[in-house]
């Protein structure tokens, strides 16, 4: 009997500890799993301030822009006009960080072609050299139409009057004009274009070139000089209008902040790695990288008419790199930081965080070895010729680094459980992925 | 009654068309068994219509995409593809979006235009990767580059009767022009002629009194510029269609489409529904025509080539002429300089480039539906199916397993197409055969994304040379085998009519 009791006390005991080890663990994983969800709200508020702070330089950079643009066209001269440029490749900083935003975004996705959209028909906009251009008007019947040289144009067998050249004009009517995408009015490449002019010199040595002139209305070259202030005018003050959209969109109460809030943080940090990877692999690696070096043509650059296709590659990635360490450095070197997707990778598993960051700087050297060599005098379109092997590498680096660090991040979506996407708030049940398989 | 008819039906068409059996192979039968009843469940058109089914959200399956509805809605990739298969894809959109032009150039990549063509990139004519449209004028006042005329001639002796009889060729094209009305040229070459269109109103009656107006048009070829055409000339004018989930009707099995054919109407529904049979190039035999708008090409690789050869006058690794569809007697054209490079398997387009756009063809994907839960629309779901509209545009198909395609690759998808032919009546005749497709039939339109024409294209014209100027014309444009769905259209109430197409304005 005592015996019993004995055992019966120890029983007891051991169901005591059990249950207080139990109670222990239960207590120990709730509140790591608050901790846990506590960290992932605050990893997708600090990817919506990082977003704001990005948007917000890169709409103060723009307004910079436009002052600038302002001072050349009331005083054209040599000067101006590299202030302006210098002031469009600084505007180029902010806004390729932000592109890390763009495919995990619905919001930034949709809104991305009015102020980005690549590669354009320069023709459209502004006299172009026939001799390298082609003067024949196929397909796209504004393939050379010149809205800066003529007051009417024909789209879609429809007579535009195109006299007065506004903001409305070229969001609305010029804009993709009869469906074709290369009808690009709008955005950073058509300011470029209007700053620089054609880059006339294939794979060979130097940017467009155009002169300061072009923007004179008393010693006006090439004609239409005062349309083509009007447009480069109204086209920069359209780009900031989208700028302070996007700003909107990202503020408190913004409405891609509150989808952010009020989504599923499964939903958030899916956004966070689905951008990361689809601008690494299929957009940067893919179509403006890949594609240009299988072709070896220039015109497939992504910044093609200021040479400055290096900066727009560089700055994508240093994007990704913010939004994956929680920390941006803004143009006036303030820093926007919190706890980054990183963070809790590292909490879960610290060896995939250090692939992961060991994968980024591998690309930031090749990357860096690409942007150095630009700016050494070698510029991106001349790295691509055909038969340049030591161009071509630097470039293929990139690319590499980019695919290899998506195999990374396809990782994180493994080890993050985000592997089905959920769509709206639906159940599996509403998941035909877990019924056809 | 479909259990019945099912064997009976399949053996009248192996009876009739034989050649196919030699098409068959294991991997048509990837779907196990044990999973046939399973999918005969899911595919079986619905008699609920109180609520939505279960993933009829998800036209395209797991492949369905759920973005902001723009202009850029058909432009986006299988939702279900990794980030590594995006990069093939978006080089792909760099091929479709690329401009060709004339050789020689300096860019070897990209030369070899024409000489002779209707469209210098795939982009110009599948604007935004949707519909195209009938010109809004005849040339010049509108330059009608996503619509262009298929030429042929009837078969004329003996080894052309039999070229057509063995499914080598699907036309015998023009003996000056071949197989399409190139209407542009590189400089120092003539374009071929000019399409002109008239187009003239006939009025049709509903029952409750509503006209409605639809266009007749009349096509007519200018400016010939090789000399006369042959007297017995065919013409068929030919819109671009939409590129959306393409991959997804080439990954449905033959068995399941051969299926729904019933060439002979044994079941006595007045509804055929006929395979095409057409050369598959790659594999050097006779396949079921899937694509355009005839059912013409077997998949999207030859479909895809033959556009390349004859749309820009790229040779491809499928169709290696330089010089596209310029005939012997067009000796100028086939003596230019050609863009060929010997790095790209002495072809203009390389192997490489071609399986990159294939690649972005097969993956354009479907958007998901809106409003299916909506009382106006399910109510317009049941009138579609109950006037019968279901017989040829099939709601739903499972695809292959595809292990190669992950992303059509056994899903559940809603295309509302059967991929056959029918006999859609003389108002739509083109008069033109094309393999089995006679001059009035033509291959059921999947009907999935069709709500979204306007937010993508800015216009509502369907049909294979967009006639129609809306949904409503559409309907009215069937006949023949559609006959008697339309007529059952004809009486609906203005609201039933509103019901069905706000039924259709979802997909």
């Amino acid at each position: 009997m005592l015996s019993q009791t004995k055992h019966n006390l120890q029983k007891n005991l051991f169901k005591l500890i059990l249950t207080g080890v139990t109670g222990c663990c239960l207590f120990l994983s709730v509140t790591l799993g608050t901790v846990i969800a506590a960290e992932k709200k605050a990893i997708l508020k600090t990817y919506a301030d990082i977003a704001e702070a990005t948007y917000e330089d890169a709409l103060i950079t723009a307004k910079v822009l436009r002052s600038a643009i302002q001072t050349l066209v009331s005083n054209p001269t040599d000067l101006n006009l590299q202030a302006a440029k210098s002031a469009w490749l600084a505007a180029r900083v902010p806004y390729q960080q932000t592109e890390a935003y763009r495919f995990g975004n619905a919001i930034v996705d949709a809104w991305e072609g009015k102020v980005n959209a690549w590669p354009l028909d320069e023709g459209l906009i502004d006299y172009v050299d026939s001799g390298y251009y082609g003067t024949d008007s196929d397909e796209n019947e504004l393939y050379a139409a010149n809205v800066i040289a003529n007051k009417n144009l024909t789209i879609n067998g429809k007579t535009v009057n195109v006299a007065k050249i506004t903001k409305k004009l070229l969001a609305e009517t010029l804009h993709e004009a009869g469906g074709v995408e290369a009808n690009v009015a709008t955005g950073y490449h058509a300011i470029e274009f209007l700053l620089w002019g054609q880059d006339l010199n294939g794979s060979g040595p130097g940017a467009g070139n155009r002169p300061v002139t072009d923007f004179s209305i008393s010693n006006c070259s090439n004609g239409n000089c005062d349309r083509r202030i009007d447009y480069l005018t109204a086209v920069t003050d359209l780009l900031i209008d989208d700028l302070e959209e996007m700003v909107a969109n990202w503020q408190a109460n913004g409405t891609a902040r509150k989808g952010l809030e009020n989504g599923s943080s499964k939903a958030g940090l899916t956004s966070i790695l689905t951008g990361l990877g689809s601008l690494s692999y299929g957009e940067l690696a893919g179509e403006r990288i890949q594609l240009g070096l299988m072709l070896h043509d220039p015109e497939e650059e992504h910044d093609c008419f200021s040479d400055n296709t290096h900066n727009s590659h560089y700055y994508d990635l240093i994007g990704m790199i913010n939004v994956y360490t929680g920390r941006y450095v803004r143009i006036d070197g303030r820093v926007v930081s919190g706890p980054g997707i990183s963070n809790l990778v590292k909490s879960i598993d610290p060896g995939l965080n250090k692939e992961m960051m060991d994968k980024f700087f591998a690309t930031l050297f090749a990357m860096t070895q690409m942007k150095k060599t630009a700016e050494a005098g070698k510029a991106y379109d001349q790295m691509l010729a055909e038969g340049d092997q030591s161009g071509n590498k630097l470039i293929q680096d990139v690319v590499d680094g980019l695919k290899d660090q998506t195999r990374t991040i396809e990782k994180l979506v493994a080890v993050l459980k985000l592997n089905s996407i959920p769509f709206e708030g639906s159940d599996s049940l509403d998941s035909p992925e877990n019924i056809f398989q | 009654m479909q259990q019945t008819v099912l064997p009976l039906k399949l053996l009248a068409y192996f009876l009739t068309l034989a050649p196919l059996f030699f098409c068959f192979n294991s991997s048509i039968f990837a779907n196990t068994e044990s999973e046939a009843a399973r999918i005969a469940s899911i595919i079986k058109p619905t008699s609920d219509f109180s609520k939505a089914e279960a993933f009829e959200r998800r036209p395209a399956g797991a492949a369905t995409v759920f973005k902001f509805l723009n202009e850029n809605s058909f432009s986006h990739s299988s939702a279900n593809m990794s980030f590594e298969r995006e990069l093939d894809f978006k080089v792909g959109n760099g091929f479709f979006r690329r401009f060709w032009v004339s050789a020689p150039a300096s860019t070897k990549s990209a030369d070899g235009l024409g000489p002779l063509f209707n469209a210098r990139s795939c982009q110009s004519c599948h604007l935004k990767d949707g519909r195209g449209h009938a010109p809004s004028g005849n040339w010049p006042k509108d330059d009608a580059v996503s619509m262009f005329l298929r030429l042929s001639i009837p078969p004329i002796n003996e080894e052309q009767r039999d070229l057509i009889a063995k499914h080598r060729l699907n036309v015998i094209p023009d003996p000056t022009y071949g197989e399409q009305l190139q209407d542009l040229a590189i400089q120092g070459h003539h374009a071929e002629g000019k399409m002109w269109i008239e187009y003239q109103e006939i009025e049709h009656f509903f029952e409750d009194g509503s006209i409605v107006s639809l266009r007749k048009p009349t096509y007519s070829i200018l400016n010939w510029k090789y000399g006369k055409p042959h007297p017995q000339l065919l013409i068929s004018p030919r819109v671009a269609p939409p590129m959306i989930g393409l991959g997804l009707l080439e990954a449905v099995s033959q068995k399941d489409i051969l299926a729904n054919a019933d060439p002979e109407d044994t079941n006595n529904d007045g509804i055929s529904g006929k395979a095409n049979l057409v050369w598959d190039t790659q594999k050097q035999k006779v396949a079921l025509g899937r694509f355009g708008w005839k059912a013409g090409e077997p998949n999207i690789r030859q479909q895809s080539s033959k556009a390349f050869n004859a749309d820009i006058g790229i040779s491809a690794p499928l169709v290696k002429t330089p010089w596209g569809d310029c005939t012997p007697t067009q000796q100028k054209c086939r003596n230019a300089p050609n863009g060929n490079t010997a790095s790209q398997n002495n072809l203009e387009i390389s192997p490489e480039a071609m399986d990159k756009l294939v690649f972005y063809a097969q993956n354009l994907a479907v958007p998901a539906r809106r409003d299916i839960s909506e009382s106006k629309v399910l109510a317009g779901k049941k009138l579609f199916y109950d006037t019968n509209c279901v017989s040829c545009h099939r709601p739903k198909f499972v695809t292959k397993r595809f292990p190669e395609q992950p992303e059509q690759s056994f899903q559940l998808i809603w295309p509302y197409t059967d991929l056959l032919l029918h006999d859609m009546g003389e108002g739509l005749a083109d008069n033109r055969p094309e393999g089995l497709a006679s001059g009035s039939e033509w291959r059921t339109a999947p009907l999935w994304g069709i709500g979204l024409t306007e937010t993508v294209n800015g216009h509502t014209q369907f049909l294979h040379d967009g006639r129609a100027r809306n949904l409503l014309e559409a309907i009215l444009w069937h006949g023949g085998e559609a006959e008697l769905s339309k007529q059952n259209f004809l009486k609906f109430n203005p609201k039933e009519r509103s019901e069905l197409l706000a039924f259709l304005r979802s997909l």
